[in-house]
């Protein structure tokens, strides 16, 4: 069976990304999925094994004062063209974040290749389908030359295990910083005491029509109240309400709750491509001719200060 | 510094995106400046005043992209170019990403400067893509921007958190809405922009052979399209709310 390049990439505590096990699981479509792990021999090989991946190359400089982290996503480019080079695969698939966007648009580039981003699914004849444009509406597409790179959207499936013998392998590459950008510091950013958003069960988010500390805080109630992850829209993170880390959209993360509570927020087109993928969708807005009421499952129409704590208290009764 | 901003044409921020049903390229009713592009102009415009040197606009796509070139030029910047050929319509990223790249050789450039991701095809891409085809660093996806000397810094926002980064000019950078918020156009910017002509190249002055870009040779092809994702539902108060979520096991 042909190889699928699959990119994996680790969160700050060395495990795989969600995104990286998802693709993991929609890349055995298309065929073999083989891990593709910059940097030194890794534990997290073991889980990218536990995803499917009956290879996984661990690819690293020769010189061990090379840092592979020390440049902007080059360095990812180089390694994955080679091995496109050296392997022939059926396809690569990247996990879709800023970062392999860019990784997947750049191979296609230095490879001769198309590219597809906000990619969800795959047929066996290499068909993509994709939520496009900025996840709006969805497209059947095909990479139409050379080795076709997936920029895969996060958050489209749940990662299935499909546990295998795994080889690791070195694979040495030279990569050539001196066109890259450096990376001075590299900070994470997480919101303490709260489920990490990109894999929250259930999600509030707050936008603009909060306006104080105090109407915050009852959002808040009522996400402690639900368990869930706090988001923001750009102009509530911009208002300082919340930290980047928070932001959902196009520019932020994309979500896939089981449910998606939007509070003050208008429902603007670049917010809800990081939303599509919630099962259900809620939306509190004073403005009943707000865009989010065509896009949400149920709306509540009024003013947040009075609707956000009746629903906390109904919530919290229910919950006993 | 030879400062390039690309800036472009998206529709009204309220508008529907829609795929043409007969070849399933996005549909242009483009009436508005893409706003990261504003305000990567505006840190163009800043840096000129800070250090010198000239600031040229650069769009390709189709004649009312000149629009945006007014808009541009109103706000103060010395030259503008439009890329414009017929070819360009159904272009794909790496396509256009050639054909900005040859123009940016043709300008010449020391930074390029363009918003992380437009408001209509939302790949966020473009500067990465550039990098790549000019052999230079990108740095994209900034929140702050500086020049000093040769180097360019910024911090990069991303889902993950806060990256730290820096690179030798030349280079192309692409931005979020950066602190400075894009000048209005004044009056007399307006007229002077109305009276400064607009440099336009098709694809052969670029050297680009046109049969390269295109819909009939794009890189990748989308097959159907339609269906769209969520549909209307309804409303009522918190009470019924709670029911509502109830009755699917959500509370
Ligand atoms: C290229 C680009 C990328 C972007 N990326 C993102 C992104 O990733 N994420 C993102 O969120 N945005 C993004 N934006 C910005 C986006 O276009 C919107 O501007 C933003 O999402 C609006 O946030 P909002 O809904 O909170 O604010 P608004 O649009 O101002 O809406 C506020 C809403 O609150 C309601 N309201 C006011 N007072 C009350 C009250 N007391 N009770 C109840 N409701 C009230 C109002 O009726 C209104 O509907 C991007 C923009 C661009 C150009």
């Amino acid at each position: 069976m042909a190889e699928v390049l699959v990119l994996a990439e680790l969160t700050g505590d060395g495990e795989p990304t969600r995104g990286t096990l998802e693709a993991l699981t929609a890349a055995r479509v298309l065929g073999e999925p083989v891990a593709v792990l910059l940097g030194a021999a890794h534990p997290a090989a073991d889980r990218l094994a536990r995803y499917g991946a009956a290879r996984v190359l661990v690819a690293g400089s020769a010189d061990p004062a090379v840092d592979l982290a020390a440049h902007l996503v080059g360095p990812a480019v180089d390694v994955l063209a080679r091995l496109v080079a050296d392997r022939a695969p059926a396809a690569v698939v990247v996990p879709g974040s800023a970062a392999g966007r860019e990784v997947a648009g750049r191979l296609a580039v230095r490879t001769g290749s198309g590219f597809l981003t906000d990619v969800v699914g795959f047929a066996p004849d290499g068909t993509a389908t994709q939520l496009a444009p900025g996840g709006t509406t969805v497209v059947q597409a095909r990479v139409t030359c050379g080795t076709p790179v997936h920029a895969w959207r996060a958050a489209s499936l749940t990662p299935v295990p499909a546990p295998v013998a795994t080889v690791v392998e070195q694979v040495l590459v030279e990569p050539s910083p001196a066109r890259e950008a450096r990376v001075l510091a590299r900070v994470v950013e997480r919101s303490a005491g709260r489920p990490a958003l990109a894999d929250a069960a259930v999600v509030v988010a707050v936008g603009r029509g909060v306006t104080g500390a105090a109407e915050f805080a009852l959002v808040e109630q009522l996400a402690d109240a639900l368990g869930a992850a706090i988001g923001a829209s750009r102009a509530a993170v911009d208002a300082g309400f919340c930290p980047p880390s928070c932001l959902v959209g196009q520019s932020g993360t994309r979500v896939a709750p089981r449910l998606y509570v939007a509070v003050g927020i208008s429902g603007a087109a670049q917010h809800w491509s990081g939303v599509r993928s919630a099962q259900t969708v809620v939306a509190v807005n004073s403005d009943p001719d707000a865009p989010v009421f065509a896009l949400a499952d149920f709306g509540v129409v009024g003013d947040l200060a009075t609707v956000v704590p009746e629903l906390t208290a109904q919530v919290t009764a229910r919950r006993g | 510094m030879r400062l390039v901003v690309l800036v472009k044409g998206v529709p009204e921020p309220t508008g529907d995106l829609r795929l043409d049903l007969a070849d399933h390229t996005l549909v242009r009713a483009d009436s508005g400046v893409d706003p990261l592009g504003l305000h990567a102009l505006e840190a163009a415009l800043r840096l000129r005043e800070a250090g010198g040197g000239t600031v040229t606009a650069l769009t390709a796509g189709p004649a009312p992209a000149a629009s945006v070139l007014r808009h541009a030029l109103a706000m103060g910047t010395d030259r503008a170019v439009h890329v414009s050929d017929p070819a360009l319509h159904g272009a794909c990223a790496p396509q256009t990403s050639a054909v900005l790249a040859a123009a940016l050789r043709r300008v010449g450039f020391d930074l390029v400067l363009c918003g992380a991701a437009s408001a209509d095809g939302q790949l966020g891409v473009m500067a990465a893509l550039l990098g790549e085809r000019l052999g230079v660093p990108h740095l994209s996806g900034l929140r702050t921007l500086a020049v000093a000397g040769t180097t360019v810094t910024g911090e990069r926002q991303t889902e993950e958190g806060r990256w730290d980064l820096a690179a030798d000019l030349p280079a192309v950078v692409s931005t979020w809405v950066l602190p400075d918020r894009p000048r209005r156009r004044t009056v007399a910017g307006i007229r002077s922009a109305a009276a400064t002509p607009i440099t336009t190249w098709t694809l052969a002055d670029l050297g680009v052979d046109p049969s390269t870009v295109g819909l009939a040779a794009a890189t990748s092809r989308v097959l159907s399209a339609g269906r769209p994702v969520r549909t209307t539902g309804r409303t009522g108060d918190p009470a019924e709310l709670v029911r509502f979520l109830a009755d699917r096991a959500l509370v």
